[in-house]
């Protein structure tokens, strides 16, 4: 994972509520054994028409789109199924933050572990965000946890803080928790007798 | 004295490992399931880093999502399918984990599988990379999906970081009338709180109607805890729980089944504990439920109207209700009975069990498949299918007209070719109806089997109460 620095981008709005990952995409592109190859069917459904050819009208085939590295969703972005292709594909179309009112819970752990950075704003900011101009810029500042809006307003967003951590540092979870071995060795022996293992029951 | 827990922070409580200062918890699993489509990425990063897979003796597998549910004589036909299934054979060939892959007779919708083999057991932390993973709940685990790079951290160390989540109490009381079953609570709890309602939460579902349901009802009830928003949902084990484990393939045993159920009879909520939220409901007047728009809160007593978007609350709601009835093609403030249907699909980790099928059967039994309509009935598992067909379930489904296949996820989420064209209407006893989840244009109402079945046999949306 690289570091996340600070950056500022134009905004790619999708004002609907609830979009949930089979949107973000579509189950029938799960069949691969690889994390690459997934930024072009981000939103296939939504992006492209029955014979495969974009849709001229949808945001992400508009010029506008082009190097944005920010999506502003509706509320509880990301729900249903727990895919990490949904940030995968995110990633790979260029997205470094997705902004809404809310996230589902796995969404928002998967995006985390991927160095997509879900902002949670309150009501009335994510309502400011949606009116701004087409070519205005908000700046995401992870270190400080604030974005700033064209004009200097700034807005403070949580992130829980150990993932914050990783973000800003690029290490992954996986080496922190190898390094608890000891401990997860202690916690074994103590249950030994109250862990069921898969070996079938004798007769 | 101690402080009085919930179920849910019992279990939280003995599964810490360790809780660093600034870090989340480093939570303990007692069982990973693993299928073909959440972990071949993981399974990349383990031979990246060099790392082995710490429990096998915990980690157990299947193949369901993309295996195809017609002819299994036949080689998988697409090939970009085969390769992740076979994939997933030799990632726990090389790693040590049992799979009851799709030639086993222990294969099955991981959902199904983990229950039925005896692999979920109360008490427990399961994980699995899927969102339905709170199904196990229905035992009294703490049961949830997760991401990819989570499967590779508890692969790796059998451990997970997570928050302590907030407790959500659920109560359901009432008795539930004539035709009215599972599906159609959970879908009218979901409809009361939203799909975001449960965010950051695990619910316990407790109350007189919880308690009557039988295991495979209550896994109905705790699978669609996600489509509430919660990642988690589980019931108080009681003598119906330890009835249904004993005696499974991995079940303890002898002196340890005993010691078992003396821990479990431990794990219900302490008199007096708080919860961080709560919400009661009861079931006592609930009709059959049915789904009219693009999310799972989106469900309504089938004998209601179609919502009108002007009447909702909020200028956000109306928004998502009219984008909703346009994708579907529905009418606002017109009834769903009566509305044409192409395709019934009965099956999936929701609704995918013997019970299921028999109330099913119930319903087709003597009657036809409206001609144009296409059923498909999809047990859950080989043990189902089995069973369903020991006691002549089969060939009810089959005189009636409608196709009776091998066990896997099907049409839930159209991976294997079992999908619906563009514009046609299907009542499914699956767990969602997003666009374009059945197939690309595809129109989704959830419902229970008997719903389901009901509407096979007239070819309109239909209160089964009506043919019962």
């Amino acid at each position: 994972m690289t570091k996340f620095t600070p950056f500022s981008s134009r905004l790619v709005p999708l004002p609907i509520d609830n979009i949930d990952t089979d949107q973000i995409i579509p189950a029938r592109f799960l069949k691969t054994i690889s994390k690459d190859g997934l930024g072009d069917q981000l939103f296939y459904d939504w992006r492209y028409d029955a014979e495969g050819r974009p849709k001229p009208d949808f945001i992400l085939n508009t010029p506008r789109a082009k190097g944005c590295r920010i999506l502003l969703a509706g509320g509880n972005f990301g729900c249903g199924s727990s895919r990490e292709h949904a940030p995968w594909a995110l990633t790979q179309f260029g997205f470094r933050a997705v902004i809404s009112t809310s996230f589902a819970d796995i969404f928002k752990q998967n995006a985390l572990k991927n160095s997509l950075l879900p902002i949670v704003v309150p009501k009335d900011v994510h309502a400011e965000l949606f009116a701004l101009p087409e070519d205005a810029e908000v700046q995401v500042d992870l270190a400080s946890e604030t974005i700033t809006l064209p004009g200097g307003k700034q807005t403070r967003f949580p992130v829980d803080s150990f993932a914050r951590q990783c973000l800003l540092e690029g290490v992954d979870e996986l080496g922190y928790i190898l390094l608890q071995e000891a401990a997860i060795a202690v916690y074994e022996s103590k249950r030994t007798g109250s862990i069921n293992t898969l070996r079938p029951a004798a007769g | 004295m101690t402080q009085p827990r919930t179920i849910i922070e019992k279990i939280w409580d003995s599964h810490v490992v360790t809780e660093q200062p600034g870090a989340p918890a480093l939570l303990y699993i007692d069982l990973h399931l693993v299928h073909e489509v959440t972990s071949p990425q993981a399974f990349e990063g383990l031979r990246r880093r060099g790392l082995k897979v710490r429990r096998p003796d915990l980690t157990l597998a299947t193949t369901d999502h993309s295996i195809p549910t017609i002819d299994w004589s036949l080689p998988i036909a697409d090939p970009v399918a085969a390769k992740q299934v076979a994939q997933l054979e030799a990632n726990c060939a090389e790693f040590g984990i049992v799979c009851h892959g799709m030639k086993s007779e222990g294969q099955g919708v991981i959902h199904v599988m983990g229950p039925e083999s005896g692999a979920t057991q109360p008490g427990m932390t399961v994980v699995c990379g899927d969102s339905h993973t709170a199904t196990h709940g229905a035992f009294g685990a703490l049961a949830f999906g997760i991401g990819t790079s989570e499967v590779e951290n508890v692969l790796a160390t059998q451990c997970l970081l997570q928050r302590k989540p907030l407790t959500y109490q659920v109560a359901v009381d009432g008795r539930l009338g004539r035709g009215v079953s599972a599906k159609d609570i959970i879908l009218a709890l979901i409809a009361k709180i939203g799909t975001g309602g449960g965010t950051g939460c695990v619910f316990e579902y407790c109350g007189s109607a919880i308690r009557a349901l039988s295991m495979e009802e209550r896994m109905t009830v705790c699978n669609m805890s996600i489509e509430a928003g919660a990642r988690a949902g589980l019931v108080a084990p009681d003598d119906t729980t330890f009835q249904f484990v004993k005696g499974r393939l991995y079940a303890p045993q002898g002196a340890d089944w005993d010691a078992a159920v003396a821990r479990w009879k431990k794990l219900p909520t302490d008199e007096g504990a708080t919860y961080d939220r709560k919400v009661s409901l009861d079931v006592s007047a609930l009709e059959p439920m049915i789904t009219y728009g693009t999310s799972p809160g989106m469900g309504m007593p089938v004998t209601a109207l179609v919502p009108d978007p002007a009447q909702a609350k909020d200028a956000q709601e109306r928004d998502s209700i009219a984008k909703a009835l346009h994708y579907m093609d529905l009418q606002p403030g017109k009834p769903l009975l009566g509305h044409p249907i192409q395709v019934v699909f009965i099956g999936s980790c929701t609704n995918g069990r013997l019970r299921d099928l028999q109330d099913a059967a119930r319903v087709l039994k003597g009657r036809k498949v409206k001609p144009g309509v296409r059923a498909l009935i999809v047990p859950g598992s080989q043990e189902v299918k089995r069973l369903a067909e020991a006691e002549g379930l089969d060939k009810i489904f089959l005189e009636a007209g409608a196709e009776w296949r091998q066990s896997g996820c099907s049409m839930c989420i159209a991976m294997n070719g079992d999908m619906l064209r563009p514009g046609e209407y299907s009542v499914s006893t699956s767990n969602r109806n997003f666009e374009g989840r059945q197939g690309p244009g595809g129109r989704t109402l959830l419902a229970s089997p008997l719903t389901a079945a009901a509407c096979a046999v007239t070819g309109v949306v239909t209160d089964a109460r009506t043919l019962l």
